[in-house]
């Protein structure tokens, strides 16, 4: 399952793969604080083998924001988990890649050595903040637990810093809140608690996935913007998972598409959000309903995600794409850089010169899909 | 405009002209009835009036009843044939409860309901029955809403039968129509739900309430469950539907994007009432009432280069069971706060009143909010939040 298109017909014409930004085996560069090269994670299950990552290359500088996008199914969940190593193996494999983190190759150190980082330099938020807080301890007992352990101080202490990390997130009256228990919260309440927890022993990292997907929109906004302000305060880095474009537009630097375990385009959120190169990033942005669209159809996306046990031969969104055409499901197309030259990089055959005579009509396309009905103007929302 | 489709459209032939053109053009004043007004020139498919469904609290050991819960509290609307007509806000607002208790699903505790003109509280359980057919809902859940031990052709079929479709086959070609009506296989009647992606399933449970050819359909958060490529497939096939079939909906959701694209007229809910209600236009162009603004202004744009200054609203929903005093929404009301906090805001509840014909609000001070006040309140907010930040 390799790229292995240098050997399909044609492909000498194929500008050259990106490079890959570091050398197998040697740290990269300081200001880089999570690597990620060439991972593969896949599932032994009754079926068969799950490729839910396959072949991930991506790094996030110290202090920056990337999101990874992607509908259910695409692998984003099981990227996060994988860079916590939070998954079981077996079923779960991960098959190739390394992941730099802070100057430490991760995947290869012993899980003792893991559980040191984790929470302390690593921390995630989770999507369903019930089930992730324990129910049988107080908020103050699952927050404390972690500085103890951590951050080798007294109990008193780890108290006393749990009282500031939720005060830190804007829960009115800590001192009385750490006493209580999960199920005496609302939903925007254990999402904040599940934050504090991330952030009681400052990690250099924090990886949410899908940190405001169970909230209401008004709580959410809270979230974000508190999301924002502590990285603006820590400088922390901060991996988001999410599949509201919404959401990304608001708070990352970069991004990263991901549909079937591969990633599709990458690039500045400029980049992906205002000028997609991949035809899924270009179809997800033309089905958002927005009111310029009012009155017309939708654009969609037609047919389903591919069974993970059944994913087309070459292209895996080929059968979905409105742009392929027989190379599509001849030649695998590798992740390349886009013709404008910036950086942005997409696994479309669009973006190469065998696509050269196609690429403006598609992206013509893409344009006319997004326009603004004249007839139906609307303002939107206020402020 | 809808409702002179109402008055066209009398066999329902997919000829007719689609009612989606209607959403773009801009609402005339005489819109549909306005809910002080009460005198609409078409029958309305549902009118509500003062409609509470009230949920008893009960504790200690004789289950005596320790508090009320008031899910729907006094909520007042017209739907014309045709329309789309949104329930939005967030959970816990009492939308869902309202759904179902417009179709007597829940009971209410109190108030009018019409349904096409006759009144539903009237009816007997038993008399329901056949009056059920002409209105069906959708639920969010698609994989709840399926029972998993039931093939398509008899979740579909189960209404049909309720309804005193005897015969097997005839039900069997019945529930294999509605299927290929939203765009699946006829030969999925045989498949059991597991089989299914979540789209395919939230099909089905459109297929089901097809299947029974209703009025009125009660789509409850339908496409929530939805990736986004997905999500769009299911709004265009109730769009279809609609123009096909001249449906009316009640559609509740909270994502207020899908429900501006979507609807004709929009609800806001809070706290088991109706604070706002007017056309989509009005609305998200010119909302008046400080809760919808602050919903509005929460929504994420997907444009990067929009990265906008939020009103973002302090605090949780309060608990339903105890609701506060006088506006429900004073306790995170960002205008109270600038206008000093006025008493009245505390003390007296304000009532759903017109601003203009089919837009109304339920705030006592809905002429101090314009553009710029709200984009000041928004900039004020991120001051005092640095400010605090920064002390932090």
């Amino acid at each position: 399952m390799t790229e292995t298109s240098a050997a399909a017909p044609g492909v000498e014409e194929f500008p050259p793969p990106a490079p890959v930004a570091h050398q197998k085996g040697t740290p990269p560069p300081k200001d880089i604080l999570l690597d990620v090269r060439d991972l593969r994670t896949y599932f032994h299950v009754m079926d068969g083998l799950v490729r839910a990552v396959d072949g991930v290359s991506f790094s996030l500088g110290r202090g920056k924001t990337l999101g990874i996008v992607g509908e259910s199914g695409s692998g984003k969940s099981v990227t996060a988990l994988t860079v916590m190593r939070l998954l079981d193996i077996p079923p779960a494999e991960i098959a190739s890649g390394e992941i730099w983190f802070d100057g430490q190759e991760i995947l290869s150190m012993p899980i003792d050595d893991m559980r040191k980082l984790r929470g302390k330099d690593m921390a995630m938020i989770f999507q369903e903040p019930l089930t992730s807080l324990n129910p049988v301890f107080t908020i103050g007992d699952q927050i404390a637990e972690q500085v103890q352990l951590h951050l080798k101080v007294s109990k008193k202490e780890s108290w006393d810093r749990a009282i500031e990390a939720l005060s830190m997130v804007g829960i009115p009256s800590p001192e009385r809140r750490v006493k209580q228990y999960p199920h005496e919260m609302s939903g925007g309440m254990r999402q904040r608690v599940m934050i504090a927890m991330a952030l009681s022993c400052e990690p250099k990292l924090i990886v949410a996935d899908e940190p405001t997907t169970a909230l209401d929109v008004t709580i959410q906004a809270q979230i974000l913007e508190l999301l924002k302000s502590i990285q603006d305060r820590t400088d922390s880095a901060l991996l988001l998972i999410t599949h509201d474009l919404g959401v990304v537009a608001e708070m990352v630097d970069d991004v990263i598409v991901m549909y079937g375990g591969q990633v599709v385009e990458q690039g500045t959120v400029e980049q992906v959000l205002l000028e997609p190169k991949a035809p899924y990033t270009m179809g997800l942005l033309e089905s958002i309903p927005t009111s310029e669209k009012r009155g017309s159809r939708l654009e969609v996306i037609k047919g389903v995600v591919p069974s993970p046990f059944n994913l087309p031969p070459a292209c895996r969104f080929e059968p979905r794409c409105p742009y392929a055409w027989e190379v599509c499901s001849e030649i695998i197309p590798p992740l390349i850089a886009t013709q404008d030259g910036a950086g942005q990089l997409a696994r479309c055959h669009l973006e190469s010169s065998i696509g050269a005579s196609r690429r403006a009509a598609a992206h013509a396309a893409h344009d006319l899909a997004l326009e603004p009905d004249p007839d139906a103007q609307l303002t939107g929302g206020m402020a | 405009m809808t409702m002179d489709d109402a008055t066209v459209v009398t066999d329902g032939a997919p000829s007719v002209a689609p009612p989606t053109a209607d959403a773009v053009t801009p609402t005339p004043a005489t819109g549909p009835a306005p809910v002080a007004d009460g005198k609409a020139t078409v029958t309305p498919v549902l009118r509500v009036r003062d409609l509470k469904r009230h949920f008893g609290i009960f504790g200690g050991i004789m289950r005596r009843q320790v508090g009320t819960v008031y899910a729907v509290d006094g909520v007042d609307f017209d739907i014309a044939p045709g329309e789309i007509f949104s329930l939005v806000g967030e959970s816990g607002c009492g939308k869902t409860t309202l759904g179902r208790t417009v179709l007597r699903l829940i009971e209410p505790t109190s108030g009018t309901l019409e349904f096409e003109g006759q009144d539903l509280l009237a009816v007997s359980q038993k008399d329901m029955r056949p009056l059920r057919r002409k209105m069906q809902i959708v639920f969010q859940d698609p994989f709840g809403a399926l029972n998993p031990r039931m093939p398509v052709s008899d979740i579909i079929g189960e209404g049909l039968l309720a309804q005193g479709m005897s015969d097997g086959k005839q039900r069997n070609k019945a529930a294999e129509d509605a299927l290929e009506r939203v765009g699946l296989r006829r030969d999925y009647t045989r498949r059991y739900p597991h089989e299914f992606s979540g789209g395919q399933r939230q099909r089905i449970g459109i297929a089901r309430a097809l299947a029974l050819n209703p009025d009125f359909v009660v789509c409850d958060e339908p496409v929530s469950a939805l990736d986004v490529s997905i999500q769009s497939q299911v709004l265009n096939l109730l769009l279809d539907l609609r123009r096909d079939f001249n449906l009316t909906y009640l559609f509740i959701s909270h994502n207020l994007s899908v429900v501006q694209y979507f609807s004709d007229r929009v609800g806001v809910m809070y706290l088991g009432r109706i604070v706002e209600i007017g056309t989509v236009e009005q609305l998200y162009r010119a909302p008046r009432h400080p809760y919808t603004v602050a919903l509005l202004s929460a929504i994420p744009d997907p444009n990067p280069r929009k990265r906008k200054k939020r009103l973002v609203l302090k605090g949780d929903v309060p608990s339903p069971a105890a609701p506060p005093s006088g506006c429900r929404f004073h306790t995170r009301c960002w205008l109270r706060e600038r206008l000093g906090n006025p008493e009245r805001c505390v003390t007296e509840i304000p009532q759903l009143h017109d601003l203009e014909p089919g837009h109304a609000t339920a705030c006592h001070f809905p002429e101090e909010i314009d553009r710029s006040v709200v984009e000041q309140a928004a900039a004020e907010q991120s001051a005092t939040d640095t400010a605090v930040a920064a002390s932090a």
